[in-house]
């Protein structure tokens, strides 16, 4: 993008005055290289944000946005309900609730060189990935309900990992508010065999090792050292959360004009927080959410049958599992004033700093863990929420690399085959039913993640304080 | 070039999908959804589903069919590589035929969440074709 478009509020802080329809900026946080080689359609994607009813103070962007439907990837916008503020589907994603969650094994990098095959195989067949495979869950329609009302507490209930879980999880693992009759048969009919499957794309699950500490104080409270084996599981919730996704963006779309919304681009399709359509979207969006909990934490219990049987002796702990496709009520301070807002984050994280009350109890006093997708073939960060993200982006930071090519003209450019071996080769191990796959998802295609988890140390969003390698990728 | 053809098109993070033809219901009836997840060549046909949408205008039609698509796709675990389609006013009649996902073979690359609002347009060129076409979640 052309910087000169934008007011330099600092080197890493990018803003754009209200204008038109705007009702509020836009800022950017970036790096000056990020924002240069960021799409124009960002630029009009947060512009039309910021155009929407009862929005809040700004239309904020990530290091890592990208150009996505109705709002940009990496969007981050705050709606006051009783302020006539909207609630969009598609500022919340069709993958509601996905999310990272991340676990330590107990192990170093010496364990893994003796079993780095077994590690490799026995996870590719006992995790479900890539489309048409079909988890060992299956749910009737009591059970279903059940689970859209529990999230991750309804796992454990049913013996998937631990209570000692839950707290660990945002929203203890289950958000309260939802609603499954607001959830349509077909969305229930999708998710029937998806429990405990990865998806495809961008999922993952994969061995990491930390690689470099750069925060020792936070490190040692999230149990992190130099070497440790993490398993990181980056998923969301499945045909349901798509189908609601799809569902809603439609509703929405044809229902404006009976809310008197005039958008910019249908793409923004959006209904008042307090309407028929809004409330109806926040019961069945948080059944999506706790689907996505309910999801990640089958698959943990997956990932520890497979670490039982090679390891006998070693337990994962949950470090954290945070959503990076989500709306939710949170409150925070605005020109002085303490409200209530409606926080959409369309691959955004939350990152809260240290001493707020939703945070876990024994991170509470360094701040919440951020926990940032990188590539099969780069690294991952694990960082922290700053005192100073709640007034900068509503504690927001970015979630991964973001795209930097479309899937398109990575499978022109790279050869799966050719990407599995050269990352063989480097000693990371990549297992995908799908070589095509693999090359849409090369390394190249993204942005540098480091840059991007750069950015948003240096925006103030968040601070570094692992990062960690990739040795096993299990991809959908 | 044919007057009948399907492309994809340019989006940052998903995917855009586009089919062309003499009519609405020709351009509804290409195969860049599948293209999107396998190489269309690779699908045989062995079954035939029917299909009805219905949408107030053409733009949500086409939303509404490929989104039928892909739920006829996760929950029958199917791909599907020959279409026939008919509109009459605001309703839509179909037929998707294809067979059942095998992963060795078909090497699904991406699975399809939805079709978005994003791109959506259903348009007749200056050459009197038809496009539909919108950005697909993967």
């Amino acid at each position: 993008m052309d910087i000169s478009l934008f007011e330099r509020m600092s080197d890493f802080a990018w803003r754009i005055n209200p204008s038109g329809n705007m009702r509020v900026p836009a800022i950017i946080y970036a790096s000056e290289d990020l924002i240069r080689d960021m799409d124009d359609k960002v630029r009009e994607q947060i512009m039309n944000v910021a155009t929407l009813p009862g929005i809040v103070d700004a239309a904020y962007a990530m290091p890592d946005a990208h150009w996505g439907y109705g709002f940009p990837i990496g969007g981050v916008a705050a709606f006051d309900a009783d302020d006539g503020g909207v609630i969009s589907a598609g500022g919340v994603g069709f993958d509601i609730s996905c999310g990272v969650r991340n676990l330590h094994t107990g192990l170093t990098l010496a364990d893994l060189l003796l079993l780095r095959k077994e590690l490799a195989d026995a996870p590719y067949t006992t995790i479900p990935a890539g489309l048409g495979s079909t988890g060992r869950v299956h749910l009737n329609k009591k059970q279903m309900n059940a689970m859209l009302e529990g999230g991750a507490r309804w796992a454990v209930e049913q013996g998937y990992g631990t209570t000692g879980d839950l707290a660990h999880i945002e929203e203890h693992g289950c958000i309260s508010g939802a609603d499954p009759t607001q959830v349509s048969e077909r969305a229930k009919k999708r998710q029937q065999d998806e429990m405990g499957t990865l998806g495809s794309g961008n999922h993952y699950v994969e061995v990491q090792h930390v690689d470099e500490i750069f925060d020792v104080s936070a490190a040692t409270t999230f149990g992190l050292h130099t070497g440790d084996l993490i398993v990181s599981i980056h998923c969301g919730s499945r045909g349901l959360g798509h189908q609601i996704g799809t569902e809603f963006l439609r509703r929405m779309a044809i229902d404006a004009a009976s809310y008197k919304l005039r958008l910019p681009d249908r793409e923004l399709a959006c209904a008042p927080i307090l309407s028929p359509t809004g409330k109806d979207y926040l019961g069945a969006m948080r059944s999506a959410i706790n689907c996505a909990l309910a999801n990640r934490q089958i698959i943990t219990h997956l990932v520890r049958e497979v670490f039982a049987r090679l390891f006998p002796d070693n337990r994962l702990n949950l470090i954290y599992d945070v959503s990076h496709n989500t709306c939710k009520v949170e409150e925070h301070v605005v020109a002085g004033q303490r409200r209530r807002l409606f926080v959409h984050r369309k691959g955004a994280t939350r990152a809260f700093g240290p001493g707020h009350s939703a945070i876990p109890e024994a991170y509470r006093a360094v701040g919440q863990p951020v926990l940032i997708g990188g590539t099969m073939g780069t690294a991952s960060y694990m960082l922290v929420g700053t005192e100073q993200s709640g007034y900068l982006s509503f504690g927001s930071a970015c979630h991964g690399a973001g795209r930097a090519m479309s899937r398109r003209q990575a499978n022109k450019q790279w050869q799966g085959r050719q990407v599995i071996d050269q990352l063989a080769a480097g000693g990371i191990i990549v297992c995908s039913p799908s070589t095509r796959g693999v090359a849409e998802e090369a390394p190249g295609a993204y942005k540098d993640v480091s840059a991007v988890v750069d950015a948003t140390a240096d925006a103030g969003l968040a601070r570094k304080v692992a990062r960690l390698r990739p040795l096993i990728c299990i991809k959908g | 070039m044919s007057d009948r053809y399907w492309e994809h098109f340019h989006h940052e993070a998903d995917i855009g999908v586009r089919g062309v033809g003499p009519t609405v219901a020709d351009a509804f009836g290409e195969v860049a959804l599948t293209a999107v997840i396998t190489d269309p060549a690779t699908v045989v046909g062995r079954a035939t589903i029917a299909i009805r949408c219905e949408a107030p205008d053409p733009e949500l039609l086409l939303v509404d069919w490929l989104n039928a698509l892909v739920f006829e796709m996760t929950t029958r675990k199917m791909l599907f590589s020959r279409f026939s389609v008919s509109i009459t006013g605001q309703q839509l009649h179909g037929t998707a035929t294809g067979e059942t996902i095998d992963i060795a073979r078909h090497e699904p690359a991406v699975e399809v969440k939805g079709a978005t609002l994003t791109e959506l347009k259903v348009f007749k060129d200056n050459h009197g074709l038809w496009h539909a076409q919108c950005v697909v979640d993967v």
